[in-house]
């Protein structure tokens, strides 16, 4: 994984709330234009990965570098806001977060708060509509519209982003993160909820958010058909570790992907004298 | 009546100890507010009983369950409107005896009236005419048809009124446009309709940190405060202008803004409104305490007025070297010119403050702030600068606080620490609340509600903040959201804003 392809390198990354370690020690690569799955068990630290990779946390120890095309950013040393902003990792997250009063085309505009804010001059231009900051409304109003037809919300563009369907809404927020015109997108879970059919129509649009707009995916996810057919690459956690990293096929054989997902075969884990009560050995009585 | 009783669903002994209760009730409310009184006696005070009111309270309130009762029961309207209409006279005979009875056992005053002279004969029936035909008329039949058509009736007038809300405004412009033209000579007029535009102007203002922003501010009456000293301190100490100072004062109310901005970024809800009416506490005893700077509880007096435009003075005895406004135009010195020129600098001022948020409502940072208010978790991950997007609501809104504050102090020519208590922050907030968040026409409607209504009627004295308390508890029943609390997209794609309203209003 030397090659200059990668384009998130996450070394040593701990993050421990008091005595709780929720990752231990992780380190993986992702590369440019893959998709990259983590998986892993309930309470495996999947999310809190995606909290300090976007700046909701900051690492107890760890260095996360985004290979830019200007060159690395090391984003343990950004925060909030900034990661997004000047760094370009937009994120959706597990229980939808859409502004529900506000109506989806407004949704995608204020994803492009930053492009309009600069053309705005501190509001001003805005205030007055001078023609640079029209020339840009007009810009992302063209990339809103885009990306609506991408995700086929064209025709509820005006609706209120609440009253949509859940798969929907699901399908929104994907969207909105594009629109903050990012180079790395971290995807939380998209398919829950979705029946076979939306996952399906969730498969074709993140790869041709991968393929189309070049974009590095990273994403957590328990739909093990979405992370199959559509990842490059699949890292599997377990209680903050990881324990396997490689294609989706060898993490599928792997023993110990195996053991974390089913349990350890129930032999090994009982003491000898549970399993001399189980088996009515007549030796022990 | 007992067949139409024993007709109905529910039976007599039922309706029998619903009555009961409710007369229970009543007694429990009645005894403590009217039925016991202080009196002034030359051996001290001494308490009164008026179990008269009490007994008539209990009366008006089973008859009213009772009208209640034949209404759910689906019996005729002509026995609902009998009812209702003997509830009135109870509640008027209760009124009458409350404010002027010697003779607590005297007979009731509408049977007097009902036995009178020709007139109050006449008065007497008109008075159960009117309240019959009121509630005869306002009953409707009990079916699911006749309550969709009053729902389809609300729905409509809610579509007419969203799809007009330009033209509604236009009007209501022109209409405080030529407002003095129609009052011109009516000084109380005119400076009624300057008060509430001041509260119109501070609802617009508090109504881009409340209403767009989300961020509930009980201490908005600060930056009013500081608009006002900044203006009456910068004239008295540096001679300085009404037209310098006030944008000067806009920019220290919205640095104020900022200063209370920075540690409250981390709050939300009720915790913001604790710290910030702290804030506007702190303010008003600084001005009480600071008695060098500020004069302290003396408050500073005899501000300098403003001119017209550093052209003319509107003073009656006009100083070396400036020319008077009358002789200006070319017209008689009348005491009027100050107060419509006033009335006119605060319409303008409070337009500009209206007009400035509707734009910046479809700009970036207006976008910002309603994303904001709906979900921060969501900007963050956006890129959203969340302490620069707080930072403007406030400062912004505190601004136009600050422009308030000093037409506050020119008009008044005097102020004191006593105009900016929390009352006044209250007041602010609840005419943003009861217009409904985020609604400019709203704030217009409150204003006049809240401020232009006690005003008129200050002859109905006590009475005044009865009915208000009960109006209030009205708009909480019915429009708990705001009197109009409807949120408009600020852009749209395939829809007309009159499409978009109709799908809603359904």
């Amino acid at each position: 994984m030397t090659d200059n392809n990668v384009q998130l390198e996450v070394e040593h990354l701990t993050m421990r709330f008091g005595g709780l370690v929720a990752i231990d020690d992780l380190s993986f690569t992702a590369r440019k234009g893959e998709i990259t799955a983590i998986i892993g068990p309930n309470g495996a630290g999947k999310t809190t990965v995606f909290n300090c990779l976007t700046g909701f946390y900051v690492p107890t120890e760890g260095r996360l570098t985004l290979y830019a095309n200007d060159g690395p950013r090391l984003l343990e040393r950004s925060e909030g806001f900034r990661i997004p902003r000047n760094n370009g990792v937009a994120r959706t997250f597990q229980n939808i977060r859409l502004f529900t009063g506000m109506t989806v085309l407004e949704n995608l505009i204020v994803a492009q708060h930053n492009a309009l804010m600069d053309a705005s001059a501190f509001s001003l231009a805005g205030l007055f509509n001078l023609g640079r900051y029209a020339k840009a409304e007009k810009a992302a109003l063209e990339t809103a519209k885009f990306w609506l037809n991408k995700v086929g919300l064209y025709d509820q563009a005006d609706w209120n982003a609440g009253n949509l369907p859940y798969g929907s809404q699901r399908r929104l927020e994907i969207a909105r993160a594009m629109c903050v015109n990012p180079s790395l997108l971290c995807l939380d879970e998209p398919a829950a909820g979705l029946n076979p059919r939306e996952s399906a129509e969730l498969n074709v649009l993140l790869q041709s958010i991968r393929d189309d707009q070049g974009i590095g995916l990273l994403l957590i996810e328990h739909d093990m058909s979405v992370v199959m057919k559509i990842s490059d690459h699949v890292i599997v956690l377990d209680y903050g570790k990881k324990i396997a990293d490689g294609d989706p096929d060898a993490v599928k054989n792997d023993p110990a992907v195996i053991r974390a997902y089913l349990g350890e075969d129930e032999d090994d884990e009982l003491p000898p004298e549970v399993a001399a009560d189980l088996h009515l050995d007549p030796k022990a009585q | 009546m007992s067949s139409a009783f024993a007709s109905s669903r529910t039976s007599g002994s039922e309706i029998v100890k619903e009555l009961a209760f409710f007369a229970v009730i009543a007694l429990l409310m009645s005894v403590m507010i009217l039925g016991v009184e202080t009196v002034d006696r030359p051996t001290g005070l001494e308490l009164a009983v008026r179990w008269d009111l009490v007994l008539i309270a209990i009366g008006s309130t089973v008859i009213g369950r009772l009208a209640l009762i034949v209404r759910r029961e689906g019996i005729s309207r002509l026995v609902q409107a009998l009812m209702i209409t003997l509830a009135a006279v109870c509640v008027f005979e209760m009124f009458v005896r409350f404010r002027d009875m010697d003779d607590r056992w005297a007979s009731p005053v509408v049977l007097d009236m009902a036995v009178g002279s020709f007139t109050s004969i006449v008065v007497t029936v008109c008075f159960l005419a009117i309240v019959f035909a009121i509630a005869y008329f306002s009953m409707k039949e009990k079916s699911a048809v006749v309550v969709d058509e009053s729902t389809k009736i609300s729905s409509k007038i809610q579509v007419a009124y969203r799809s007009n809300t330009k033209k509604i405004g236009l009007i209501g412009i022109i209409f405080f446009f030529i407002f003095p033209l129609i009052f011109g000579e009516n000084r109380s007029a005119i400076d009624l309709a300057t008060l509430v535009m001041i509260y119109i102007m501070l609802g617009w203002g508090l109504n881009i940190v409340v209403g767009l922003a989300g961020l509930l501010d009980l201490g908005y009456v600060a930056f009013y405060a500081v608009g006002a000293y900044s203006y009456a301190l910068l004239s008295q100490n540096f001679d300085l202008s009404f037209w310098l100072c006030l944008p000067l004062a806009g920019i220290f109310a919205a640095s104020f803004g900022i200063v209370l901005g920075f540690p409250v970024l981390r709050l939300r809800g009720d915790y913001l409104a604790i710290v910030t009416l702290g804030f506007g506490e702190i303010i008003r005893v600084i001005l009480i305490n600071w008695y060098d700077l500020t004069g302290g509880p003396d408050g500073i007096s005899s501000i300098e007025r403003p001119s017209f435009f550093g052209l003319a003075e509107f003073s009656r005895r006009v100083p070396e070297g400036s020319i008077g406004f009358g002789d200006l135009m070319g017209i008689e010195y009348s005491s009027m010119h100050r107060l419509i020129f006033l009335y006119y600098l605060i319409l303008i001022l409070a337009l500009v403050t209206n007009f400035v948020t509707m734009r910046l409502r479809k700009l970036p940072i207006g976008r910002a702030w309603e994303a904001l208010r709906e979900d921060e978790i969501a900007c963050r991950s956006l890129g959203i600068n969340p302490t620069n997007t707080k930072l403007s609501a406030f400062a912004i809104g505190a601004m136009f606080g600050g422009f308030a504050g000093a037409f506050f102090a020119t008009r008044q020519g005097f102020i004191s620490p006593e105009s900016f208590t929390f009352l006044e922050s209250a007041v602010i907030l609840a005419i943003v609340v009861m217009g409904g968040m985020g609604s400019q026409i709203g704030v217009v409607l409150a204003a006049v509600v809240m401020i232009g209504f006690p005003e008129m009627f200050r002859e109905l004295a006590e009475y005044r903040m009865l009915i208000f308390g009960a109006g209030m508890v009205a708009i909480m029943l019915w429009r708990p959201r705001g009197l109009l609390s409807f949120r408009d997209p600020t852009i749209l794609l395939n829809m007309s804003k009159k499409e978009k309203v109709a799908g809603e209003a359904k």
